[in-house]
């Protein structure tokens, strides 16, 4: 047998999970009961009117949505081509879009009757989230983070703190995200009988790109309703950074039918083309399995995974969400990358002509928008998603320029 | 026609004894090292080895091999260099000698490639510890075809049909974790392993090794008195590799020796 055929095998055995040929559940076999046991009460909470009312009720009046849908009039004069509305995500509760999939995930927690949350974060985002939620709901929360993370983005360790959260750093590794996941992974297959490991992207082993998914695409549902009403016609493209793809697949899902719809992906290309100098898991990656799933990863000819910077701690990974993997292949999503000079020229330019600071991630869909308005043209329109605020980058950026600009 | 590691378990039986399989990082401290390692295992009476592929994100595992492998990949230690150094002890000893791998350094290297080169090297098995049974027959049939065994991990939370399911189409030895976590040496045998070895032993008759947390002698003769043909010793033999380096082979054999003759002592007692 070929060495592809044994491996189309391996990845059509499972059934459950797959986007195409990505995703599945690659995990040690302790996990493989709790995943079940987590697919299952998913699968029944989505179909339980009562839990969709909580999480509607909680997602307008606890976390404010709907976000708006805001034109950026001043960045679409600038740059000089299509319309550029944002979709609001940062004016979300904590800042970013991390919100919509924590409050899921922790209803989905309590109705499996599990005290005690566990997080990995890049960012911080996904970590206040869950810190946050963990707070409104009374339960036990420890987060994992990177300790190089923990250095650059020390505004979300603290506010995690204040929230009562216990902010664990990892020193494996990178020190970044991977790291943190792996450190999660230990902790859940540790205590797996009384902790719920509430994942933050659209990765890691089934169900969890599916059920992050669902709880973000609250995000391209919103748009969708409001462009209609506004605009009086569906976008040109939708625009939006990837690190494991949690607000890009958000934003995507409800125009997956409107194939007129270009959907935009936008990885970070960090400092420079060689491994290990950026974070584009299209540009430089194979096919592989991290942490769970199928997917792109950035590795080396020996399997091993690839060390990633980007100037972004949320985009800083080295695998991407396995259902992008299969809307690339499709031919139904295309991803392209900002480097990190690109998206601390588009941090500034929307803090100048916006008044909106956006995270250093969503400054890379900023990054891109510009460059897509030209192609697009005047009666071009797109929808930017603006995933998070970047009040907590500010202190990076200070460091940055002080340095003259990015590494 | 029975593979090299049904033979070792099923000589252990006849004997009336109970076996030893120690782990080890490949390429830590060196490669020579490993291959005077894996000699001096099977000198102590090892029933099988198992050989670990380094990996740089071994999310199953404890900080012993977490620190053993970052040693390993820092010398640049390959899956070829694994093979090599297991072609070569293989050479020397009979002692099956199983290729401990997580998944993505093998899809890379390619599985049928991997199957090939692994029987050239003289594996008598491969255990890939993120890879779910369900997904594991086509490998595990490809191997099969070279006189190798992939194999099957059970688990404290794999439910009793699981269980039959992955006894059904397990080769081998079953490998039964012994606690939910990852590995590392733990004071004292878990509940869990004896409530998990009494589930196994209902549904099957395939050899048992227990692994995860067993370190000493006593936790040996404890999970061997509940049943399990053959205990697994990982991150204690790391641990020891660790402080001793180059100088660990004649302690490795002398623990391994220690262990395998802890059920005679059970005996006498």
């Amino acid at each position: 047998m070929k060495d592809e055929a044994l491996l189309e095998s391996l990845l059509q055995a499972s059934g459950d999970g797959y986007f195409g040929n990505y995703g599945g559940r690659f995990v040690a076999e302790t996990l493989i009961a709790p995943l079940d046991e987590l697919s299952a009460a998913f699968d029944a909470a989505r179909r339980d009117p009562s839990f969709q009312r909580e999480l509607s009720g909680l997602l307008a009046d606890f976390s404010g949505r709907p976000t708006p849908l805001y034109f950026a009039e001043r960045l679409t004069e600038y740059a000089g081509g299509a319309k550029i509305l944002l979709k609001r995500e940062d004016l979300g509760h904590t800042g970013s879009h991390k919100i919509n999939n924590a409050l899921g995930q922790v209803l989905l927690a309590r109705r499996m009757g599990k005290r005690r949350i566990i997080a990995e974060t890049g960012a911080g985002q996904h970590g206040v989230a869950t810190a946050t939620v963990c707070a409104r709901f009374g339960l036990e929360c420890i987060v994992y983070m990177g300790a190089e993370d923990m250095q650059r983005q020390a505004l979300n360790v603290f506010r995690m703190r204040l929230m009562g959260a216990e902010v664990r750093g990892v020193e494996a590794g990178s020190k970044t995200l991977k790291d943190a996941i792996n450190e999660a992974l230990r902790d859940w297959v540790t205590n797996v009988r009384d902790t719920y490991y509430l994942l933050g992207s659209a990765l890691g082993p089934h169900p969890y790109p599916t059920m992050v998914r669902e709880f973000q695409r609250v995000i391209g549902d919103e748009a969708r309703a409001q462009v209609l009403a506004s605009e009086h016609r569906l976008p040109d493209a939708i625009v939006a950074c990837v690190g494991g793809g949690s607000n890009a697949i958000g934003a995507f899902t409800a125009f997956l039918g409107d194939e007129k719809v270009r959907l935009i992906g936008v990885e970070a290309g960090g400092r420079g083309e060689t491994l290990g100098e950026h974070a584009a898991r299209f540009r430089g990656g194979l096919p592989g399995v991290l942490q769970g799933t199928y997917s792109y990863v950035l590795q080396d000819d020996d399997g091993q995974i690839a060390p990633t910077h980007s100037v972004s701690a949320g985009l800083d990974y080295a695998s991407i969400g396995p259902e992008h993997a299969h809307l690339r292949e499709l031919g139904r999503a295309e991803y392209t990358s900002a480097d990190d000079r690109e998206a601390l020229e588009a941090f500034d330019l929307l803090s100048q002509r916006e008044g909106i600071l956006p995270a250093l991630e969503s400054a890379h869909a900023i990054a891109h928008a510009v460059k897509l308005a030209h192609e697009l043209g005047r009666d071009g329109l797109m929808i930017v998603n603006l995933s998070g605020r970047g009040d907590k980058d500010v202190e990076t950026v200070a460091r940055l320029k002080a340095e003259g600009g990015a590494r | 026609m029975s593979t090299r590691l049904q033979q070792a378990f099923a000589t252990l039986r006849a004997r009336g004894r109970k076996g030893v399989v120690p782990y080890l990082t490949a390429g830590d401290p060196d490669l020579d090292t490993t291959y005077e390692l894996l000699l001096a295992m099977a000198r102590g009476g090892a029933t099988a080895i198992e050989l670990g592929v380094p990996f740089s994100d071994p999310a199953a595992d404890g900080p012993v091999i977490q620190r053993a492998c970052e040693r390993a990949l820092a010398r640049h230690v390959r899956l070829d260099d694994v093979l090599q150094v297991a072609a070569r002890a293989s050479k020397q000893t009979d002692v099956p000698i199983v290729l401990f791998s997580y998944l993505n350094p093998l899809l890379r290297h390619g599985l049928q490639k991997l199957t090939d080169d692994a029987a050239a090297a003289g594996l008598a098995g491969v255990l890939v510890t993120d890879l779910p049974a369900e997904s594991a027959a086509a490998f595990s049939l490809a191997l099969q075809q070279h006189g190798l065994d992939l194999v099957s991990l059970v688990a404290p939370t794999s439910s009793a049909e699981r269980i039959a399911q992955i006894a059904a189409h397990a080769t081998g030895f079953l490998y039964a974790i012994s606690v939910t976590g990852v590995t590392g040496a733990r004071q004292q045998l878990s509940n869990d392993a004896t409530e998990l070895l009494a589930r196994i032993r209902q549904v099957t008759t395939l050899p048992v090794a227990v692994g995860f947390g067993i370190s000493t002698p006593q936790q040996a003769r404890e999970a061997w008195a509940q049943g399990a043909d053959a205990v697994i010793v990982g991150s204690a033999i790391v641990r020891m590799i660790e402080e001793a380096g180059k100088q660990s082979p004649t302690l490795i054999e002398a623990f391994v020796r220690e262990l395998v003759s802890a059920q005679i002592s059970q005996v006498q007692e």
